[in-house]
């Protein structure tokens, strides 16, 4: 039951887009179409479903306040948190790195549909956010971030979804010429928001 | 040797020469990193509820994207392409360690506010941009000219979110060393029987994305250049 509430709380209420922003910067920029949109999406549900538990473990048994016990006893004391920024980036970019190869080499097919948005991920707010997030809640299994993770990477499938699908439509109507692309977009970002707040506070 | 002296002079001079000093200066309007590249928006928005909150952010961004710009730019001819991002990302991520060191220090309380939004600093990308696309090909001087008008041309958007949101927010700004700023008389409020009432909505997430995107409805309307074909 546990692991539903989170997975359900990382695509609505605690959505990446809507209610912290991150991955602004690839949402504005590859949602001109649905289909890109897709792509990149499902991209994110991948990287932060493996990213999530790595740092996770990295978090437990290397950075956290005594998390280096179970190499000897007198390193209780021993406090890396400080690290935790530089090992969290270089875990997701050697990552994003080693999962790009592996896919080009057994899935050609997945390669062709995700291989230009993956070393776009690297840099991509929601994945580091994603990282951030776990160290800061502290889930007690990595069960838990794991299931987070991949909330949190559906979350963002939804938006970026959702504003490409609205994206191609809004192309036929008439608005102002000062708002079109990116200012209508920021607005409708907005209204979208708004209407997400609704599952604010649902706890199941 | 005469020679050597008058190319350093040289150099000094195109420091503040016109083009060096549009570096500084279009990134607050015509190239603004925030409305017009749609750079580094991640950890723009969230922390635009409060004016003290953006002020600090601003500064954070201010000082890694000077040490960025400026240590990629030194080392731009000595790191191999292949691992560039690498490099850039090290180097980013040491310079936010230490924002976040000095901020845990001396004010822990607004390190608490922002939370996860300094560690965001190291992919925002108006760093990651601003280092592919000036530092690594160009002098220190030109990329910390660049660094600096880029974070200007940040800070003045999250100022400006941030003062809007606060103020009808919040019905005043509160800055340390300031106390609370008022705007309207306490009378005048809901509570003291008055007619005004804070608007709620405005600290709310969404309302960041709609001053955004009105802000750059005025900037488009203004310099109709900028206008998007679809």
């Amino acid at each position: 039951m546990e692991y539903l509430s989170i997975f359900v709380k990382g695509i609505f209420v605690e959505n990446m887009i809507f209610a912290y922003f991150l991955g602004m910067c690839s949402y504005l920029a590859v949602s001109k179409t649905v289909k890109t949109a897709v792509g990149l999406g499902f991209a994110v549900i991948f990287v932060l479903g493996i990213t999530v538990p790595i740092n996770y473990l990295l978090e437990n048994f290397v950075l956290k306040e005594g998390a280096l016990t179970w190499l000897s006893p007198e390193y209780a004391t021993v406090d890396l948190s400080f690290l935790s920024f530089i090992m969290f980036i270089a875990v997701i970019a050697s990552m994003v790195q080693l999962v790009e190869m592996i896919v080009e080499k057994f899935a050609p097919a997945l390669y062709g549909a995700l291989g230009i948005f993956l070393p776009l991920i690297a840099v991509n707010c929601s994945i580091l956010g994603g990282a951030l997030f776990m160290q800061e809640r502290q889930y007690p299994s990595i069960g838990e971030a794991t299931v987070f993770g991949l909330g949190s990477g559906v979350g963002w499938l939804l938006a970026i979804v959702a504003i490409a699908a609205i994206r191609e439509k809004i192309r036929y109507s008439n608005i102002p010429d000062p708002l079109k692309g990116l200012g209508i977009t920021f607005i409708l970002t907005g209204l979208m928001g708004m209407a997400f707040m609704a599952f604010m506070g649902i706890e199941i | 040797m005469s020679t050597e002296t008058t190319t350093a002079v040289e150099k000094k001079e195109s420091l503040f020469s016109k083009k060096n000093r549009k570096l500084l200066t279009d990134p607050l309007d015509d190239s603004n990193p925030i409305t017009v590249q749609v750079l580094g928006i991640c950890s723009a928005l969230a922390i635009t509820v409060q004016v003290q909150q953006a002020v600090i952010m601003s500064l954070a961004v201010l000082f890694v994207m000077i040490g960025g710009n400026v240590i990629v730019s030194l080392m731009r001819n000595i790191i191999p392409d292949r691992i560039r991002i690498i490099v850039q990302l090290v180097v980013i991520a040491s310079l936010v360690i230490i924002v976040d060191e000095v901020l845990k220090a001396y004010s822990p309380d607004i390190s608490e506010k922002l939370s996860v939004f300094v560690g965001l600093i190291i992919t925002n990308c108006i760093i990651m941009g601003r280092l592919e696309a000036f530092a690594l090909g160009n002098k220190p001087g030109p990329a910390m000219l660049d660094a600096v008008g880029n974070a200007m041309g940040y800070a003045w958007i999250l100022l400006a979110v941030a003062l809007v949101r606060e103020v009808f927010g919040s019905g005043a700004i509160s800055f340390p060393g300031m106390g609370q700023v008022k705007f309207l008389p306490d009378s005048w409020f809901y509570a003291n029987g008055g007619f005004y009432e804070n608007n709620n909505l405005m600290i709310l997430p969404p309302m960041a994305l709609v001053t955004v995107g009105v802000i750059i409805w005025i900037q488009r309307a203004r310099n109709r250049s900028l206008i998007e074909e679809n």
